[in-house]
Order: structure tokens, then sequence, then C-alpha cells
């Protein structure tokens, strides 16, 4: 009964509240934490921008970028690795196998995501409530900013979605953090590399801990999205 | 002087023409209505008016000046007026916020602004509703809020699209009661689009009429309703008895129309300046008709022996249609109808005044 074992003695760990795990569960939040934010720093200015300008291309636009929703986390990884490895462009900074260029990483990932999740949350707001804020006297920023503020919650789902899908991809976090003990494990790597290893309590207890992530990330969307 | 002007405006959307050449003027302190049936194009005009289209052609002047076609000078001008839509759009906040939002845009002291939605939700007796969300207040409630948040910034202008349309009757009267408070205390200056003839002749100083995107007749509302200047005007406005007829003799402004064009035919007799020989309608109201059971001796210069074709009930009146040679309808109270004992077949007498009778021209085309 390995598994049994296996999943009894990740409760321990969990209960025990073991250093080993808190270390990489805290570096996971840290990360995405961190990814989101800035991604969102950047998609929800960007996709008020889109939102309410008309150009040539708009439509395409948004196709492209609702296309790349489902880019695999290990080309952002590829893209990564060639940017700032040792010989790439951006190879002086020597960030390569850090958390800083796993939180590029994880952006990039997400931007896709969040800008054409954010451009149809704000396109959720009826063309009526833009009109009557120009006509209360709002000048264009005011009446973006109104509108943000009504789509608000729908903009929340978008960075919560986009954070869920950072916590949990692998692809990228293996190939340009390297996985390096006390430095750049995260939950979804070090479960793919113990369990590799056989070592099956501590990939039980980050699965675990990380099942528990989606459940109060999927309640937390659930309940933003009755309102 | 006129506060706001439009002049020579004309606009399309695409290929269809949705205003032609429409020239109003507004002084301030005037309640102006817009009357038309939906899709006249009065939306379009307000939307014109409040600066939120550019017009395909033509000028609007506020408070004497051009207004540009594009630039900050528009916000400046539309930070005079206020505009309510047709459908009150709350946004998703408290009612505080909704009504504050207008003054914190134009940067108004906190204090200022608390003092002044306080007073302004009073006024429309939404006090208690301060701290909720305005998506759930009734229908009714959130014109209110809509017209609290207009009000709130005392505006110059107040351009209002048919303010009571989707409100039950007590939601309605409300509205309609805190329009004319408002027009009275504060001198504002109102243009509002209305398709319901009687807001329109309660609440305006005066009238237009807009009819497929053209302005087809201005006035006060006794120029419109007893005095409209085409056949669609008077379909429009409820003369239900548009009758054909010539002008056979005219003596010292009193004018004999003859109906049917039969020689020995029934003559009307109605207040005209036209000569003889004109081809005219002959006009009347159908609640200037009054039915009796025998020909009842009075200053009415018309009476005619009819026979009723028709009864519909109306609520408190009865809409009568009759035959006496021609068709007729009248408006009686319930009451009358059920004294007369009016039914279909039962001989009646129809009685109306010269002065009852407009007299239009008729166009032959």
């Amino acid at each position: 009964m390995e598994i049994w074992d296996g999943f009894t003695k990740a409760i321990e760990l969990l209960i025990s509240l073991d250093p080993e795990v808190m270390e990489v569960v805290g570096r996971s939040l840290r990360i995405s934490g961190t990814a989101c934010l800035l991604a969102s720093l950047i998609c929800i200015p960007l996709g008020s921008l889109i939102q309410f300008h008309h150009f040539r291309g708009k439509r395409a636009l948004i196709n492209v970028i609702q296309t790349l929703f489902s880019v695999p986390a290990v080309l952002v990884g590829l893209l990564i690795l060639v940017l700032f490895s040792r010989a790439g462009p951006l190879g002086e900074l020597g960030i390569l196998f850090t958390p800083p260029v796993m939180i590029i990483g994880q952006m990039i990932l997400i931007t896709p995501l969040l800008l054409g999740l954010t451009i149809s949350a704000l396109s959720g707001v009826s063309k009526e409530i833009v009109d009557t804020a120009a006509s209360l006297g709002a000048s264009g920023f005011q009446t973006v900013w109104l509108v943000l503020r009504e789509a608000r919650y729908a903009v929340l789902a978008a960075v919560i979605m986009g954070f869920s899908r950072a916590i949990s991809e692998v692809g990228c976090a293996l190939m340009v953090g390297g996985n390096i003990k006390g430095a750049t494990r995260v939950i979804t790597t070090v479960i793919s590399l113990e369990a590799g290893k056989g070592n099956l309590e501590l990939a039980i207890a980050l699965g675990i801990i990380l099942l528990l992530l989606a459940l109060i990330i999927n309640i937390v969307l659930n309940r933003l999205q009755q309102r | 002087m006129s506060l706001i002007k439009v002049t020579g405006l004309n606009h399309r959307y695409g290929e269809r023409a949705i205003l032609e050449n429409i020239n109003i003027s507004v002084d301030r302190g005037e309640v102006f209505a817009l009357i038309g049936p939906t899709g006249a194009g009065k939306t379009t005009l307000l939307r014109i008016m409040d600066l939120l289209e550019v017009p395909g052609a033509g000028e609007i002047y506020f408070d004497g000046k051009c207004i540009p076609r594009a630039g900050k000078q528009r916000l400046e001008i539309r930070r005079r007026m206020s505009f309510i839509h047709q459908k009150p759009q709350v946004f998703n906040l408290s009612v505080y916020d909704n009504v504050a939002c207008g003054l914190r845009w134009r940067g108004e002291e906190k204090n200022r602004i608390a003092e002044k939605v306080d007073h302004i939700l009073e006024m429309v007796e939404l006090e208690g509703y301060k701290h909720r969300n305005a998506w759930t207040l009734s229908g009714g409630e959130a014109q209110r809020v809509a017209l609290a948040r207009s009000l709130v910034l005392e505006p110059e202008v107040l351009l209002l699209d048919e303010p009571t349309a989707n409100l039950d009757p007590v939601s309605t009267a409300k509205i309609e009661q805190l329009i004319s408070h408002v027009a009275r205390q504060r001198n504002t200056t109102m243009v509002m689009a209305t398709h319901d003839m009687s807001q329109g002749q309660q609440l305006a100083d005066r009238i237009g009429v807009l009819l497929d995107g053209r302005l087809v007749q201005t006035g006060n509302a006794t120029d419109i309703f007893r005095s409209p200047q085409n056949e669609e005007v008077a379909h429009f406005v409820g003369m239900e008895n548009i009758i054909e007829g010539i002008i056979v003799a005219n003596n010292e402004g009193i004018a004999t129309v003859n109906i049917g064009g039969n020689p020995d035919g029934i003559g009307i007799q109605a207040v005209s300046d036209y000569p003889a020989g004109k081809e005219v309608y002959a006009c009347i109201r159908p609640e200037d008709i009054t039915l009796a059971l025998s020909s009842i001796q009075s200053s009415a210069r018309n009476s005619f022996q009819a026979k009723v074709t028709r009864v519909t009930f109306l609520g408190p009146l009865s809409r009568v249609e009759i035959n006496c040679g021609f068709r007729l309808v009248a408006l009686v109270t319930k009451i009358s109808a059920e004294d007369l004992n009016l039914q279909v077949g039962r001989e009646v007498y129809a009685t109306f005044k010269a002065t009852g009778v407009h007299i239009m021209e008729r166009k032959t085309s």
C-alpha cells in the first residue's frame, strides 16, 4: 500500500507544517503572485486602451490574443531560455535559473489570458453606461475608470484566472528555473521531480495543497461571478 | 436670448436620413417638448444637442457660441448640461456614489458633495437608500436616481429622453412632478422628448412635432392640438376626425364645408378664412363632439342626426363611432354613454361648434 502510506505521510507533513513544504509553497505563491500582479498592472490599462479605441486590425488583434490563451508553458520556457541564456540577447543580465526570470516567464504566459479577459469584461459594460458617464460630464479617462469599476468583478475574475494559470504551470518554471533546491523550486516542479524519484509523500502533500488552492480560487471565482 | 440653438441640422446613419434640416431655438428657462412617434429621430436629436454625437451637417450654438465639432470645449459645454437617457442606466455602485459621481468628475469638494447629494436625495424621496446598491432598485426608483444624478449638477440645460417611458402611473406622476418643480424653482431650461402628448401639453411651454426626422410644426400646446398644420400632425395629435371637403361659401369668417362632393350634400360650418372653392380637411377632436338623443337648441352651428355604428369602452371614457352621412368619432364619458343607452343602431344627434372645427388646406398631389 505504497500510495496509502504516501498519503498518510503527506498528511503528517501538512499538519506538522514541514519547513520544506512551507518553503516551496511560499515561493510558489510569491513568484506566481508577483507575476500575476505585474501582468495585471500592464494588462488592465492596455486592455482598456484596446477596448476604448477604434483602430484598424482591432478584431484581428483580439483574435490573436485569444489564440494565445492556450500557448503551452514549455513554449514560453523555450522563448525565455533563448532570450536569457548566456549567448542570448538578454544573457548579460545573468538571471537565468533565478526567481525573477520565472516571474517574467509566467507574466508572458498569462498576459494573453489577462488581456483577453479584461477586454471581454469591459465590453460586457453596456454602451449606455459609457454614454451616461459622458452625459454626466466625465472626461475620457474618468469614463474608462468608471467602466473598470462597473466591470470590477469580471476584471477580478480575470486576474484570478491568470494567477491560477501561473501557479499551476510546470513547463516554464522547470525550464527557466532549473528546479534548484532552496532557490527556484516551486510546487509543480517539486511534484514532478519527487514523483519521478519515487518520493511520493512530498509529491502528494504538495499535490493536495495545489488542489486546495484551486478549490479556494474556484470558490472565490464563483462568489464573484454571482455578483 | 436663446440658450441652445440648432441650425440647419442634418444627420444620417449610412444611407438613411435620420434628421433633415432641423432648426430649433430654446430660450433660457423655457421647457421645450419634442413630440413624435418612436423612430422619428428624437433621441438622435437630443444626443446631438448633448454633444455626444457630431451631426452630419449643421451648427449648434450654446449661450451664443458656436460649438466646435471636436476638442476639449465640447466637454466643458457638456458639463453645463445634463442628459437623462430613456432607460435609466444606474451604475453598479451605491445610490450615494451614483449621485455623487458627476460632482466628483467636476472636482467638487468632498463636503460640498455630501451636502448636495443629501439634499437632492431628500428631494427625490430616496434619502433612506443612500447605501443601497443602485442595481437593487425598482424601475421607478432607478429613474429617480438618474434624475437626482443629473439635478445635483444644477445644469443650465436638462435634456430628457422619454423620462417616464416604461414606468407605472404612480412613478410617472412623481417624475412629472419633479420635472415641473425643477423647471419652476430653478428656472432650468429643458428639452424633453416624449411620445406622450398629454405629458408634452402638461409640462412644456412650447412643443415641436418631429415626424420622420423633420420638425413639422412648432408652437404652444393649443396651436399644436387645435390647429395642426397638416394631416400627419393632425393624426399624431389625436385628431380622429379628418374629413375631406371643399369650401362652398365663406360668410365673414364662417365657412361652409361641403362633405362628399354632392352639391346638396352635408355642410359643416367652421371658422376659417379660406375662400370658397378651396379643397380642405375639416378636423374635429373627438372630445369636442356632444351626443344627445334629441336635437338640442344651442349656439353650436353643427348638429347632425346620426346612427351609432360602434362603441368601445376606454376606462372612464367611451369611444363612439357614428354615421351621419360621413363617419365621426366622439368621446363621451362612460356615464353619459350609459344614460344615452348608446349601442349600435341607436339614433343620436351629434353637435359641435364652428370653433371646434379646424380647417386645414388639402394639398392635391
